[in-house]
């Protein structure tokens, strides 16, 4: 990114989108909508105060909504280039309502709240699409119950739990645990809210809250309308504490996963949803599997696959590896059913295809190998560059022309093509690189249309 | 350069808020103060941002103005901002090596916010110790070496010619070397390729046209390279064919050794008649396919996944998948059963053939590598791990997949070329993830099966990718390298023991025979300044420009010395 970012060569157009594209092969003309960020490009340091100071809290998408951003947000910390960018459908003063404090923060005055989207024009020899894919909603298999049982969770959720600057610091805590954290904490909130108002009174009148209430129970206070206040203030005060205590008791057992489960095949080699194999989450699951171990040593993971396709250089020596060293069981079995037993551990329920046996297992959390779905705006893109796309939604191309559209001079590179891991995606943009170059360099080249 | 010594020198030191990062954290007035009372700085400015419009008139007038030629700036990271600062520098007409950037943000303001007092105090010491450095840089040009804008493929098979025609399609010469007869490589072993069953025949027949008849390509078949010397953008290499040796000058190079089947002698019986490998396959396929032959089973990984050979060759189940499905089309009541372990049909089309496979009635049948089938005379006994029992399938032919390995003399080559293979024996990339295509070694780019098995697919694209790499250097027609290099420094101290040489990652230096007897020599263009060679020379001969011995002590000695006094 930071290459890209810094790279005499490259104009980067962040935060556009392609609306019109004209000419032929070697001369074409993109209309780019640049939408208004609200934030002066040439003038944003990327500092982050406005960040800092701005009241509106949004779920944040880098993070599967795991935790928060703000409305002026960057998308995530070092992201390229590093202007922000407002919110405009959560910014309040674009919403109409008062506030503004981020351009009175920003020291650069790089805040303008008058911005309009931009159009422009650009001539170009070639394209290259390079849009990548959607994670696949694993909602839509009721039998999985995602989203209704809090601690399954998809792959790409999982990798944000992992990650040392996502919104657990890397501690492997279950969203079932979380979720009753934060509930602590809001609970707390309020209880530190109503002791200073009984403590106010407590000193006012000279004796605790417990000692008062005992006697006005004992009816020593009638008529008293002060007293009965504290009295009502204290009945309150007690509403969030015994609550707190019990949730509090409970999280203290709290520990971190140690037994998960990997599903692979959640919406791809499924002929209700996807029927190609998406290639990558096989390598995905061990890796994710291994980092937990890493982790926490005491972490057990189960695979549960129908093949475990390990086919890329070191892969099934890192499948090996992981069996050896990490703690992974790998099990040859497609998942029918996930329910929820006991302290919101989901229940796992299969076929063990080498055993012969139907079994259940409980794990501390289940990890979705969701498909590699192609992108949701490709259908609309496709049509604006002029270019077919396959039975799936993938860009069409074939394998004796692996980067070439079925339109002369746009290329496809990555997961918009067809599912594909980073070495290969890396690989092929170099080959797209390759084939637009021949374009830019000779405006007519000799194309060599290879049929396949 | 020594002149320089003798002028005085004049230290601007920049202090950045970054916003509240770094001031919302640091006493950003004292950090001035303390600035100033350093030895040799004659100008301190604190910036809200350096990196800004204003930051950088800031420095330029720093320059111009108060005659700075030194500059310091205490902000970000070197990662993001160096660049900046330095041109900065070099537009005000200051050598951009005479600049030193301290980090008193991620390493400072960001990991001690808890602690403004002791967090202070540490960016005092870090800018002491960037001034102490800064007093003793040294200006430095930047090496500029021409490249020729020839480029050397090594293989002619599908991955090669594909580079091969890319290159030449951009209009840089290529020498194309084929040690066999003909050019194609495994295309020639080949029936038809899959999943669009296009035929292997007609595909390297054009191919091979095409390179043949590019005037910008020539080919030297029946020839090896013998010796290579040079480096990027300027190598000689010695080419021997069947007219003798040819000497070369190349630019770049490609390797697209390709690799070869591994032949299973001792394995499920292999008799090259009855028992044969999937390449066999492909040959009888091409020439049809006796009509006798009505039972087929074929055996999945097949020397591969083992103790021995540990790797999935990627490539077999496509290929068993494939002839399977021809198989049923030349004899269609031929009973074809795969025996497998992991069908690895990854991917849109892969995973499309094989459910296509099974409607068109081939069998899959899992057996647990912990008991193999068994190849008896015109039958296969194999236990179905899925059903849990024993089953003999009928035979007439067995075809055992087996896996693709490294290329015969792909070592000779590594050491030729001094790039490194894996343990399996193919050459190993500068990164498994980011570098697929090129090697640590700026020059030379790898493609296709000579990296890690690779389908028709996968192999144009390497191929493609791999010219895309190499021509960049062409284009640019020079290579322009960051002086921050390894230099001989005391050439006098040098014994020539070539440690170095073994060390560097980067086949950056030699040992050259000189009149002083052996001494070390830095490639400069092929150095890419890690300090590796400098840190292991026992005669500290070797020293790498901005982080000499000397700077770094004077760091040393700042960070050492007396405390700071707040």
């Amino acid at each position: 990114m930071l290459d890209v970012g810094r790279h005499p060569n490259i104009e980067l157009l962040s935060y556009s989108e392609v609306e019109k594209v004209e000419g032929r092969i070697g001369d074409l003309r993109v209309t780019v909508r640049r939408k208004a960020r609200y934030v002066e490009e040439d003038k944003c340091t990327g500092c982050g105060t406005c960040t800092e100071k701005c009241p509106t809290a949004v779920p944040d998408a880098f993070n599967e909504g795991l935790g928060d951003r703000r409305a002026i947000y960057s998308y995530f910390a070092q992201g390229i280039p590093s202007t922000h960018t407002i919110d405009p459908d959560q910014c309040r003063q674009l919403k109409g309502k008062k506030c503004g404090i981020c351009a009175k923060t920003c020291q650069a005055e790089a805040i303008n709240f008058d911005q309009k989207d931009r159009i422009v024009e650009i001539d170009v020899a070639a394209i290259i699409v390079a849009v990548g894919y959607d994670v696949f909603d694993p909602s839509r298999i009721p039998e999985y119950r995602y989203r209704e049982i809090t601690n399954v969770v998809t792959a790409i959720e999982f990798e944000r739990l992992l990650s040392a600057s996502g919104p657990t610091v890397g501690h492997l805590d279950r969203p079932s645990d979380r979720a009753v954290e934060a509930q602590i904490e809001e609970l707390e909130k309020k209880a530190r809210k109503s002791q200073k108002v009984l403590g106010k009174l407590e000193e006012r009148f000279g004796e605790s809250s417990a000692e008062f209430h005992e006697k006005y129970q004992a009816g020593q206070y009638q008529g008293d309308q002060e007293r009965q206040k504290w009295a009502d203030k204290y009945a309150a005060h007690l509403s969030v504490m015994e609550p707190l205590e019990d949730l509090k008791k409970r999280a203290e057992g709290f520990t971190v996963a140690k037994r998960l489960a990997f599903i692979q095949c959640v919406g791809s080699r499924d002929f209700r949803f996807y029927p190609f194999c998406s290639g990558y989450c096989c390598m995905h699951s061990v890796k994710e599997a291994i980092i937990a171990h890493e982790h926490e040593p005491e972490t057990r993971s189960t695979i549960f696959g129908m093949d475990i396709r390990a086919v890329g250089k070191g892969f099934e020596e890192y499948k090996i590896r992981g069996g050896d060293h990490s703690n992974i069981t790998y099990v040859r079995g497609r998942v029918a059913e996930i329910t929820e037993g006991a302290n919101h551990n989901p229940v796992v329920t299969y076929e063990d295809t080498r055993e012969r046996k139907v079994k259940s297992q409980e794990f501390d959390m289940v990890i979705l190998a969701t498909a590699c779905a192609p992108t949701k705006g490709i259908i609309e893109l496709a049509k604006v560059v002029g270019i077919e796309l396959d039975q799936y939604n993938f860009v069409k191309t074939s394998p004796l022309s692996p980067v070439d559209s079925t339109t002369p001079g746009i290329f496809v590179c990555g997961c918009a093509e067809s599912p594909m891991d980073v070495p290969e995606s890396v690989a092929q943009a170099s080959s797209a690189a390759e084939r637009a170059a021949e374009i830019a360099i000779q405006p007519r080249p000799e194309m060599e249309h290879a049929v396949a | 350069m020594p002149e320089k010594r003798d002028e005085e020198i004049r230290i601007g030191v920049f202090i950045c808020h970054c916003g509240s990062n770094i001031a919302g954290f640091l006493n950003m007035e004292e950090l001035a103060e303390y600035a100033q009372t350093l030895p040799n700085v004659v100008f301190v400015q604190r910036n809200l941002y350096t990196c800004s419009e204003g930051g950088i008139n800031e420095i330029k007038y720093g320059i111009k103005e108060q005659n700075l030629n030194r500059v310091v700036v205490a902000s970000c990271t070197p990662r993001t901002h160096e660049p900046l600062f330095r041109i900065s520098c070099a537009e005000a007409g200051l050598n951009p090596y005479l600049f030193e950037m301290v980090n008193i943000r991620d390493q400072c303001s960001w990991v001690h916010m808890q602690e403004q007092e002791d967090a202070t105090t540490k960016a005092k010491v870090l800018i002491r110790m960037g001034v102490a450095k800064a007093a003793l840089l040294e200006p430095q040009e930047p090496i500029i070496s021409e490249v020729q804008t020839r480029a050397l493929v090594i293989g002619g098979g599908l991955a090669g010619m594909t580079a091969s025609l890319a290159l030449a399609h951009r209009g840089y010469e290529v020498v194309l070397i084929e040690k066999e007869s003909n050019l194609g490589g495994m295309l020639n072993q080949i029936n038809k390729l899959g999943p669009t069953m296009t035929d292997a025949e007609e595909l390297a027949e054009r191919k091979i046209k095409a390179v043949s008849e590019h005037p910008n390509i020539t080919i030297f078949t029946k020839s090896v390279i013998t010796d290579v010397q040079g480096f990027i953008g300027k190598y000689q290499v010695d080419v021997e064919t069947e007219s003798g040796v040819k000497k070369i000058d190349i630019g770049v190079i490609v390797v697209a050794t390709g690799g070869r089947t591994f032949v299973p002698e001792g394995l499920y019986g292999y008799d090259g008649r009855r028992v044969i490998t999937q390449i066999e396959m492909e040959s009888h396929l091409r020439e049809g396919l006796d009509q006798d032959i009505k039972n087929v089973v074929m055996i999945q990984c097949v020397g591969s996944r083992n103790e021995e050979r540990s790797y999935c060759s990627r490539i077999c189940c496509q290929t068993a998948v494939k002839n399977a499905i021809l198989i049923r089309e030349q004899n269609p009541d031929a009973r074809v059963s795969i025996l497998y372990r992991d069908m690895q049909m990854y991917g849109v089309e892969n995973e499309e053939m094989f459910r296509d496979s099974k409607a068109k009635g081939i069998r899959y049948i899992n057996y647990d590598p912990a008991q193999p089938p068994k190849v008896d005379s015109k039958k296969v006994k194999v236990f179905h791990s899925l059903l849990g029992r024993n089953l003999e399938l009928p035979a007439d032919l067995v075809v055992l997949s087996t896996p693709l390995i490294a290329q015969e003399g792909a070592e000779v080559i590594s050491q030729l070329l001094r790039v490194p293979i894996d343990e399996n024996g193919f050459f190993l990339e500068g990164h498994v993830k980011l570098k697929p295509l090129d090697f640590a070694t700026d020059g030379v780019f790898l493609c296709g099966s000579a990296r890690f098995p690779a389908n028709i697919r996968e192999t144009v694209a390497q191929g493609l990718g791999s010219a895309s790499r190499a021509s960049i250097p062409l284009s640019k027609g020079s290579v322009v390298v960051e002086p921050i290099i390894s230099v001989l420094a005391d050439e006098e101290a040098c014994r020539g023991c070539g440690l170095c040489v073994e060390l560097c990652p980067y086949s950056a230096l030699e040992i050259q025979h000189t009149e002083k007897g052996r001494k070390v020599h830095v490639i400069d263009v092929a150095c890419k300044g890690c300090g590796i060679c400098a840190a292991t020379c026992y005669q500290h001969a070797l020293s790498i420009n901005s982080f000499t011995d000397e700077q770094i002590e004077a760091q040393l000695e700042a960070f050492l010395g007396s405390s700071v006094v707040s």
